[in-house]
């Protein structure tokens, strides 16, 4: 698409404002509904039985004595979750992820469920179910996955000839340029391996719906989710029911980062309630979303940077392995996608590597795997700053991609921020803040995608002027506020006479999933474009109330105005005067749009951070953060702040402190906010932002995705930071305080051994 | 159904439920009482989502069984609105975009109203600590600081005034 310079050169009235959330006080007075706050009469509540094993073989289960149960009215097994998928291969993984079929893959997977009136009924049934498992060996680590005669994931994945187990999924090599020239010219070379651990998105809200089925083939889903569409069209293909006749409804979204881009127990919950024929609630337990849903993954890698000895890097290499869990996914590569894509580089490889293990099937987790990538990438560049005696930031700056840049994925860059965050962070006053002893800072870069897809919206306006906008995206973070601005910025009426909604799937056309940072983006997009739909419509009832060709109008600020001289006397009709008349001037006023939204922006960010680490307990405090990132257009910059702050808390938590610990059995032994730590309050300091504007140029307003990103840095910024403040280079994320304590440890053992020597 | 009767108070009406006597507090105001705005984000108390008070008392009500309540008085989310008007708090809340996805929001305000109530003139830190039993993932913490803080001198000015009234 074109850059409309009409609208990103606009002075915009409202765009770029703080006004008050719409669902502000639905959200403070406990009004809001989520997925576990709808219930309906006659429902019965839902169990999943999960397998105790990492991997077993299912022999039989029995699920007789639990159907004689008094209260229980349906009990499933994958037996009644048959085999629709046609071939298709990533419908089949996720129908046999909802529920095991001849093996149990991971702690935690489904092997049965159970439906009955109340939750005493449904717990003692699931005690009623009896599996007989024979346990098979299994495999947790990504690089033990990956050795030839390492236990078998997925047998149906065939060989792909690479010399290593059918556990690698995916092998995926990116670049350009000549890698063995570019480090020949080199001056120094840094070459260094990194591990990261896994960890949980780890929304609030436990996953939880309320499914309906008709004998009539008919269904409802009510469910906390990140695409009610997306959700739909799995839910129906698993289990055969036309599209148009399941209804699924998003309720209010506690947290997703990506974990919500998924079905768990909606299927389930779906195949109970058919065969209950009642309503049936399900909502997870903590240690279910732990054990079963989630996570992303965890990583291994090596990377190696070769520059000139005036910093120009030569060659860059990156080898990634992204552990996908039981089931093949993208994730690797995406790591391959992202891992380099900051830099200008005239030779780059980069290869990510997917790997089966026997841990839960991974889910997006918020920029998806470039965390990681960056974490190998942004801690060998510090290492080779040090090398160079070069400050990381001017280090950074001088190999920055920029407009017209092939990135190491592929394409050529148009405008983009990467240069412009770093000139920001060396003119930030944080870079000038004093540390104290122990203390330290670090810094690093990120970079995200983001998509745009397909994309719907509906604007309805009422005979007293207010306007109706339906969107299709789901809101996991301000975003009906943005639109909402949006909307009143192009019809020109007050924020307040807009009323944003998310619509359900039998209200508009399909959605994609809000991921890939596209919310704001794709449906600002369709909403510009339905308004614009809806004012060519009120020009055209202003000319019957006139009575003068359409053409003769425009319209500007929210009226129309009739143009020319002989339409002097004319004056102006505001969209409230039109509305009003609308019953007599052709019925209800709407606009529509429906896009596939392309044009999405790629988003940079670079943060600093300042950390304090004890060497008595290697425990380490974030005592400094600033995070700056491109927004292209910050709608409702209150709501990009909090992307900013969310993400770089988010990332703090993965760098210090949360991690999946598998035992030697292969379950998982942290599965509670106790013993997988997230940040609270009291960890985190106040979290400086800097919102900068580049416009995205294919987008009517310049805006870009700015979800993501934020999660892209800390890691790497944190390392760093940890290195400066007590000079051993942590290469195993969490940097938690065991390890951290034992870096030390290591650290001065080796420089009693160097004094001694 | 074998249960216990309970005769409670919740945010300022009588209320009275049978439940079983395993049953928590927070399963109670939600599914026999009908106030959703208590989450259960965890079960073990490690959240925050689901705080109330119980007698002025801030707990967990994910931990305390529902039979507990007998003779107590209740304070949810949805008791924080008087007379029509947002707590301060929630105003707050509101203005310093301090929700993102809003399902912690409850059990945050109510902790903050807890510490108000005790400690009206708080540090950032004290802030910082006496919600460090309430999880957020959206925000990082930085706005709902604010909003608490914010909140804070806007009482003691109402509370001024009404001193200076008497």
């Amino acid at each position: 698409m074109a850059h409309d310079k009409t609208y990103t050169d606009q002075d915009f009235k409202l765009v770029g404002t703080r006004p008050l959330r719409p669902d502000g006080v639905d959200k403070v007075t406990g009004r809001a509904r989520y997925g576990a706050d709808m219930n309906a009469p006659g429902q019965l509540v839902g169990l999943i039985l999960r397998s105790p094993h990492a991997h077993a073989q299912i022999k039989k289960i029995d699920t007789s004595k639990a159907e004689k149960l008094a209260g229980v009215k349906a009990v499933i097994t994958s037996a009644d979750l048959p085999d629709l998928t046609n071939g298709d291969a990533g419908m089949y993984d996720t129908l046999e992820n909802c529920m095991a079929r001849e093996r149990a893959l991971y702690d935690g997977h489904a092997v049965a469920a159970v439906a009955a009136v109340d939750a005493e009924t449904a717990r003692a049934a699931l005690k009623l179910v009896k599996v007989q498992y024979k346990k098979l060996k299994h495999v947790t680590d990504v690089d033990e996955a990956m050795q030839p005669g390492a236990p078998i994931v997925q047998p149906r994945i065939k060989d792909k000839e690479t010399g290593l187990s059918t556990n690698v999924c995916g092998m995926t090599p990116f670049g350009h340029g000549d890698i063995e020239k570019g480090f020949a010219e080199a001056d120094v070379i840094v070459e260094r391996s990194y591990k990261t651990e896994q960890t949980h998105q780890g929304y609030i809200e436990p996953h939880a719906c309320l499914a309906t089925m008709g004998p009539d083939g008919q269904g409802e889903l009510w469910v906390t989710t990140q695409g009610h569409f997306t959700f739909r069209n799995v839910c129906s293909a698993l289990l055969g029911i036309d599209l148009a006749k399941l209804k699924v409804t998003s309720s209010e979204i506690g947290g997703g980062f990506g974990g919500k881009t998924h079905v768990w127990v909606e299927p389930v919950a779906l195949a109970l309630s058919r065969k209950a024929n009642r309503p049936v609630k399900m909502v997870m337990t903590r240690d279910e979303v732990f054990r079963a849903t989630g996570p992303t993954c965890s990583t291994s890698m090596d990377v190696k940077i070769g520059a000139t000895k005036d910093g120009k890097i030569t060659a860059a290499e990156a080898t990634m392995r992204y552990q996908d869990g039981a089931f093949p996914g993208i994730w690797g590569m995406l790591g391959g996608l992202t891992s380099f894509a900051c830099y200008d580089l005239p030779n780059v490889k980069s290869v990510g590597i997917d790997v089966l293990v026997n841990r839960p099937k991974v889910a997006a987790y918020r920029a998806p795997s470039a965390p990681m990538a960056a974490f190998g990438v942004e801690s060998t560049l510090d290492i080779l700053a040090a090398e160079l005696k070069m400050k990381p930031v001017e280090l950074r700056l001088l190999n920055a991609a920029q407009e017209g840049t092939q990135s190491s994925y592929g394409p050529t860059y148009g405008p983009i921020g990467i240069k412009p965050t770093l000139e920001a962070v060396k003119k930030h006053p944080h870079m000038r803040a004093k540390l104290g002893k122990n203390q330290g800072r670090g810094m690093a870069c990120g970079f995200w995608f983001n998509i745009g897809g397909q994309t719907c919206s509906d604007i309805n306006i009422g005979t007293d002027g207010t306007v109706n906008l339906t969107v299709g995206t789901v809101d996991v973070g301000g975003a009906r506020a943005s639109l909402s601005l949006i909307c009143a910025e192009e019809l020109g009426i007050p924020y307040e006479s807009v009323k944003c909604a998310i619509g359900d799937t039998g209200s508009l056309g399909h959605n994609d999933t809000t991921e890939g940072s596209r919310g704001t983006f794709s449906s600002g997009m369709a909403t510009i474009f339905a308004a614009r739909n809806a004012i060519e419509e009120l020009k055209q009832r202003a000319s019957i109330m006139w009575d003068i060709p359409a053409e003769e109008i425009d319209w500007a600020e929210g009226k129309a105005l009739a143009t020319g001289v002989k339409n002097s006397n004319l004056g102006e009709l505001t969209l409230a005067e039109i509305a009003r008349k609308s019953p007599n001037t052709g019925g209800p006023i709407a606009g529509h749009n429906e896009i596939n939204a392309d044009g999405a922006g790629v988003s940079f960010a670079s943060h600093i951070c300042d950390v304090e680490v004890d060497p008595e307990t290697g425990s380490t405090r974030v005592i400094r953060y600033t995070v700056i990132q491109d927004a292209g257009k910050a709608i409702h910059p209150d709501y990009v702040e909090g992307q900013f702050q969310g993400g770089a808390a988010q990332g703090i938590g993965w760098a210090l402190n949360e991690e999946y610990i598998y035992g030697k059995d292969g379950t998982l032994q942290n599965p509670g906010f106790l013993d997988y730590r997230v940040p609270v309050c009291s960890d985190l300091p106040f979290i400086d932002t800097e919102i900068l504007e580049i416009p995205n140029p294919t987008h009517p307003y310049g805006v870009r995705g700015v979800g993501e990103t934020s999660i892209v840095p800390p890691l790497a910024a944190i390392g760093n930071a940890v290195s400066n403040a007590v000079g051993v280079r942590m290469n195993h994320v969490p940097m938690s305080p065991p390890r951290i304590l034992k870096a030390l440890k290591e650290d001065q053992a080796d420089q009693k051994a160097v004094s001694a020597g | 159904m074998a249960g216990v009767h309970v005769s409670t108070t919740v945010n300022g009406d009588a209320v009275e439920y049978v439940c079983p006597g395993s049953e928590t507090l927070l399963d109670a105001l939600r599914d026999r009482v009908g106030l959703t705005g208590a989450k259960e984000g965890c079960g073990t108390g490690d959240c925050g989502a689901c705080s109330v008070t119980v007698d002025g008392q801030l707990v967990c009500s994910c931990l305390v069984l529902a039979a507990e309540a007998e003779g107590r008085e209740i304070t949810t989310v949805e008791g924080l609105v008087q007379d029509g008007e947002l707590h301060v708090l929630q105003r707050k809340f509101i203005e310093h975009a301090a929700l993102q996805c809003g399902i912690c929001t409850p059990g945050f305000l109510i902790s903050a109203k807890a510490l108000l109530d005790r400690n009206p003139n708080p540090s950032v830190e004290e802030v910082r600590y006496a919600l460090a039993g309430n999880l957020c993932r959206c925000t990082g913490y930085d706005k709902i600081v604010r909003a608490v803080l914010d909140a804070g001198k806007d009482m003691r000015k109402a509370n001024k005034k009404r001193k200076a009234k008497k």
